[in-house]
């Protein structure tokens, strides 16, 4: 058999591994050639490879028979002693998600740093963000307890440095206060671990739940759940713990911020699912404990006050921030039903804002391209309402992007916020809660009014002096942005995606945790 | 595989309007003309049934359906675009007349959509297009009543939308029919129409907002919102009880409205409101004869009132005045217009031979035949009110009354053409009714001119004409603002939360130290929020977030061990 040959036959069995290994070397790499070209080019490739990996992966669960999962034993140590990694419906379409993000910022990212990051710095942002790729995708992977907080500490430290290489010099104070809060959040979620590994003495999160099942629900057990619960609260920047978040996204420099936004809190959402369901059960969670009021709450709190402080916002890259705690607080508000619809809402919802947010950030980094002016960094990265005034005749694409992910923001038929709502909608009305449904529709208004200011800011207003001609972002820019734009569409129209694997992961979830 | 080559018309008329600002002179107002014409053809060559079917989440849609109703407001609709582009040919602003498209399109998607969620997407396709109709006006007052307006109409959409969800979750079918107001859900759709419709409590962004837009503008303004409202009304509530009180209550708010108001297009919005109530109250009926009398009534009202507000227009395109009272004596000047806007006011009080008697007086039958005797009186009593406001008021004070000392021309000659084209049509209608009549949803059995409706109708309007010239001195309008329930968010809610705020902060200085931190908090929420270091906007510091991380944890502990 030649090696071509003994390769085809063997990687389909090794796409697990493959889907983290290739974006951890590629960060080394980058390090080791210290050019920025290459760094650019060897994480791009990585995060291409993962991207197909993650499709591969995802037409293996479908051939699988329902709920099935792939199940790989890293090492051939089999587990519960080996770290597994297992993929089931709703990791491979998260990895999907982040994986593909990745592949459409990274070609972005070339002509925005060259503006907003030092050129000797390049190679240093794409190691970062290779290794930060490399720990979401771990998080989602694996199928270890341990496993999944040595991922998030990697993609955590990895992202405050891609943070601090704001130009802004706010971006320091901003990945600072973040160190901070993500350290205690890492810290609240491996304390968790520490509890369920004492209770259990497995960290396999398959064997945990077997075992967890088995005995009486004790203290150490709740601890367990109400540490986890606000570690990762934390880290998905759920209100009233989502302070962090706006100076992150507001100081990061702008591929940082897309990425970030598509994929980091999604991911947090994703492990928040995998405790619940997963691990704990959902019995223990929703049934027995006043869990879902609290979450109930807080998302509702979020859906209203994150978009209510949005509307006074006076900088877009803020503005946008505070709709992503908003439409987080959407998500946790699905999770929060505990029926299928309700967590398939939520499923779709995290895809669907991921690829929303990722456009929008795309487009304000093209606006901060464009008119950045090299020499006065804190200025030029600063994005606020007086600089777009007049921006629709100058940036025609980049501004009608907007709005069209401002609709699906809002949630209107034909974009894929619309189906989020819809689902959400349909669990509220499932369970009978109809001023839900009124404040799920109310606190829409809220997103009309934010996406208002910027069409009349960038349609309505004139624009300052001198500054009157055409003057659109470059290819480079627009076309990975606008990926994202017409994906927003396109899963508004045809749902069968979205919709379909979100509702199978959703049933595999509920089935799995009682 | 015909199915592919049909053309929607409404996106014939939505697809040029995203085109027609890039053209410029002759072909741009080729375009305008040419568009509507497409539309009405392609809908005329439509066979009737469900055209065009897709699945999405799982519920059979029908953007595309055809029937006796839909095509007539279809028609309509097509009619007035073409119309209303002919007036507005030479309207300076370039966006109106694509808005006015976008949003006659819309109103004809809505009318030809065979799913509620095709209603509902064409439903908020229209609010966008009227809102920009309005903004194309450009004045200060246009952009602020603009604002109210598309505030009305995305709530109107969000009570429609969760109606719509509720009934599909309920029923599981998409299809748009008769519904029963039985549940919430129906009930939400019902009152989401209703909004449009400019039913009361929430008339008030009728008469708010159509009299600001430019002097074109408005005639657009007139014909889709309110039609559409019908129409849906029509289809998806037939025979709802509820709706002749709010036909009748809708009736009689626009005859007084009207007769107190003095700006010219105000009176004509109210008049609007006034009209629609006719045919809510047909609708409510629900009798073959009645819903025939409301859907020829929807087409003849935007055909007569479409004309007055030409006339209207005309007058204020030449002379920049809206006020009766500044107005008057213009019949010197201005011969077309002033016979136009006659038609047009003889029209809307029905008089014989005029469209507005051969569809009104089905609607007054159909209350006859039902032996609603009440509703026929309160009808019978609402025309001779028509008649005071709009058929003798309106062209009155506008162009005989006092020598106002003006003497502008009549206007060019493309708002010349629009105006015969619509007077025509209203007096052909009423000699000929029959083409309308075959194009009703049911099969007419009604003959308009007896001599017994022909009387009737004359005594009516003799004796309320006679009042009018008795009660001159009371009617003559003197520059008042008429109180509107609008007032109620215009004013005095703003006024309301000063006054609470006022107060609260009064109490700071009694009660410091006790209560009063608390109630502080409320009083200042809003102006602190505004603020860019208001507490929720400005950065925490470090320690407060742990503090919250350590107040959620506690929370949830003992929530967990407790709970």
């Amino acid at each position: 058999m030649s090696l071509t040959q003994h390769l085809s036959a063997q990687l389909p069995a090794h796409l697990p591994a493959l889907q983290v290994v290739l974006p951890l070397l590629s960060a080394p790499l980058a390090v080791l050639l210290r050019h920025g070209g290459f760094a650019f080019a060897i994480v791009t490739a990585a995060a291409w490879a993962a991207f197909a990996t993650a499709i591969g992966l995802w037409l293996q669960v479908g051939q699988l028979e329902p709920g099935g999962v792939i199940s790989y034993h890293i090492g051939s140590w089999a587990p519960p002693w080996g770290i597994e990694y297992r993929v089931d419906r709703l990791a491979s379409f998260v990895l999907l998600l982040v994986s593909g993000t990745a592949a459409v910022v990274l070609p972005w990212s070339r002509a925005s740093i060259a503006r907003e990051i030092p050129p000797e710095r390049h190679y240093l942002f794409y190691a970062m963000f290779g290794l930060c790729l490399t720990g979401l995708l771990g998080i989602t992977i694996t199928g270890d307890a341990f496993n999944i907080f040595v991922f998030l500490e990697i993609s955590s430290l990895s992202t405050y440095v891609l943070i601090a290489l704001g130009q802004d010099r706010r971006a320091l104070a901003a990945a600072y206060r973040y160190l901070i809060m993500g350290s205690i959040g890492a810290t609240f979620i491996v304390i968790g671990i520490g509890f369920l590994y004492l209770m259990t003495g497995t960290l396999n999160l398959a064997d945990m739940a077997v075992r967890l099942r088995a005995m009486e629900s004790s203290r150490p057990v709740l601890a367990a759940l109400a540490f986890l619960t606000v570690g990762i609260s934390l880290k998905l920047a759920l209100f009233p713990l989502h302070q962090w978040l706006p100076n992150a996204y507001t100081y990061a420099p702008s591929a940082v911020t897309a990425f970030l936004a598509a994929t980091a809190t999604k991911v947090s959402v994703y492990v928040l699912i995998r405790f619940y369901f997963s691990v704990f059960g959902e019995s223990l969670v929703f049934h027995e404990l006043p869990l879902p009021q609290i979450m109930l709450w807080l998302s509702l709190f979020a859906m209203f006050a994150a978009s209510f402080i949005a509307i006074f916002q006076d900088n877009l890259k803020r503005l946008f921030a505070y709709s992503s705690v908003g439409q987080i607080g959407y998500i946790t508000l699905g999770l929060s039903f505990d029926s299928v619809h309700g967590l398939t809402a939520s499923i779709i919802h995290l895809f669907n804002h991921g690829i929303t947010k990722g456009a929008i950030f795309l487009l304000i980094g093209g606006i901060v391209a464009v008119s950045a002016v090299r020499g006065a960094p804190s200025m030029s990265t600063t994005v606020t309402f007086a600089r777009i005034a007049g921006l629709g005749k100058r940036m025609p694409l980049t501004c009608f992007g907007i709005v069209i992910a401002g609709l699906s923001l809002i949630g209107v038929p034909g974009t894929a916020g619309f189906i989020s709502k819809w689902y959400l909608i349909v669990a509220a009305l499932e369970a009978e809660q109809y001023w839900l449904v009124g404040a799920i529709l109310l606190s829409s208004l809220l997103a009309v009014a934010y996406v208002w200011r910027f069409v009349e800011a960038a349609y309505f207003r004139p624009p300052p002096a001198g500054h009157e001609s055409r003057n659109e972002a470059s290819l480079a820019l627009l076309i990975p942005a606008w990926v994202l734009v017409a994906a927003t569409l396109w899963f508004g129209l045809d749902t069968s995606f979205t919709v379909g694997s979100a509702l199978e992961a959703a049933q595999q979830l509920v089935r799995s945790g009682q | 595989m015909t199915d592919a080559l049909i053309l929607h018309p409404a996106l014939i008329l939505i697809g040029g309007a995203l085109l027609l600002p890039l053209l410029r002179g002759a072909a741009r107002d080729a375009a305008v003309l040419l568009l509507p014409a497409l539309a009405m053809a392609a809908l005329w060559l439509l066979p009737e049934g469900r055209l065009w079917q897709v699945t999405w989440l799982d519920y059979q849609l029908a953007p595309l359906a055809v029937d006796k109703l839909s095509r007539l407001f279809a028609t309509i609709f097509a009619l007035m675009a073409f119309a209303g582009g002919l007036f507005a040919l030479r309207q300076p602003s370039r966006l109106e007349v694509p808005a006015a498209y976008l949003y006659a399109g819309s109103a004809i998607g809505v009318a030809l959509a065979g799913d509620l969620i095709t209603v509902f997407l064409f439903w908020e396709f229209m609010a966008v297009g009227s809102t920009l109709v309005l903004w194309s006006a450009g004045t200060a007052t246009a952009w602020a009543s603009s604002r109210r307006y598309v505030a009305v109409h995305l709530a109107g959409g969000v009570i429609l939308f969760a109606g719509i969800a509720g009934h599909l979750l309920t029923t599981g079918d998409a299809t748009f029919t008769g519904m029963q107001t039985d549940s919430l859900a129906h009930w939400l759709i019902l009152i989401g129409f209703l909004i449009n419709a400019g039913a009361p409590p929430f008339s008030a962004w009728l008469p708010d907002a159509y009299p600001e837009a430019s002097w074109s503008g408005t005639v657009f303004l007139s014909a889709f919102t309110t039609k559409t409202a019908v129409y849906v009304l029509l289809r998806g509530f037939p025979g709802a009880e509820i709706l002749i009180w709010i036909g009748v209550i809708m009736i009689f708010y626009g005859i007084v409205y009207a007769l107190l108001e003095n700006d010219m297009r105000r009176i004509l919005a109210y008049s609007i409101v006034n009209q629609v109530g006719f045919m809510v109250v047909g609708i409510g009926i629900g009798t073959e004869m009645a819903l025939n009398g409301a859907a020829a009534h929807a087409f003849t009202h935007i055909i007569y009132k479409a004309l007055l507000l030409m006339s209207a227009g005309a007058v204020l395109a030449a002379t920049g005045r809206r006020k009766c009272s500044e107005l008057g004596g213009l019949f010197h000047s201005m011969p077309l217009t002033t016979a136009c806007g006659i038609i047009g006011a003889l029209a809307i009080s029905s008089f014989p031979l005029t469209s507005g008697f051969v569809s009104k007086s089905m609607v007054t039958q159909a209350a006859v035949d039902g032996h609603l005797f009440t509703v026929w009186l309160f009808l019978a009593a609402a025309s001779a009110g028509v008649f005071l406001h709009a058929g003798i008021k309106f062209p009155w004070f506008v162009f005989f009354q006092k020598d106002s000392g003006l003497r502008p021309a009549d206007p060019p000659v493309s708002m010349r053409l629009g105006m015969i084209l619509f007077a025509f049509l209203c007096i052909a209608l009423g000699v000929w009714p029959e083409p309308l009549y075959a194009m009703l949803p049911y099969a007419v059995d009604y003959v308009p001119y007896t001599a017994g409706h022909v009387i009737t109708q004359l005594q009516l309007l003799l004796f309320s004409g006679l009042a009018f010239f008795v009660m001159l001195n009371y009617l003559k309008r003197t520059p008042t603002i008429s109180l509107d329930t609008d007032w109620l968010w215009r004013v005095a809610g703003p006024v309301f939360a000063r006054r609470f705020r006022d107060v609260l902060q009064a109490t700071r200085g009694s009660l410091t130290g006790t209560l009063s931190s608390g109630l502080n908090a409320i009083s200042n929420l809003i102006t602190r929020h505004r603020h860019p270091s208001g507490l929720l906007l400005r950065s925490w510091p470090t320690g407060v977030m742990a503090l919250w991380v350590m107040v959620m944890l506690l929370a949830h502990l003992l929530s967990d061990f407790f709970g």
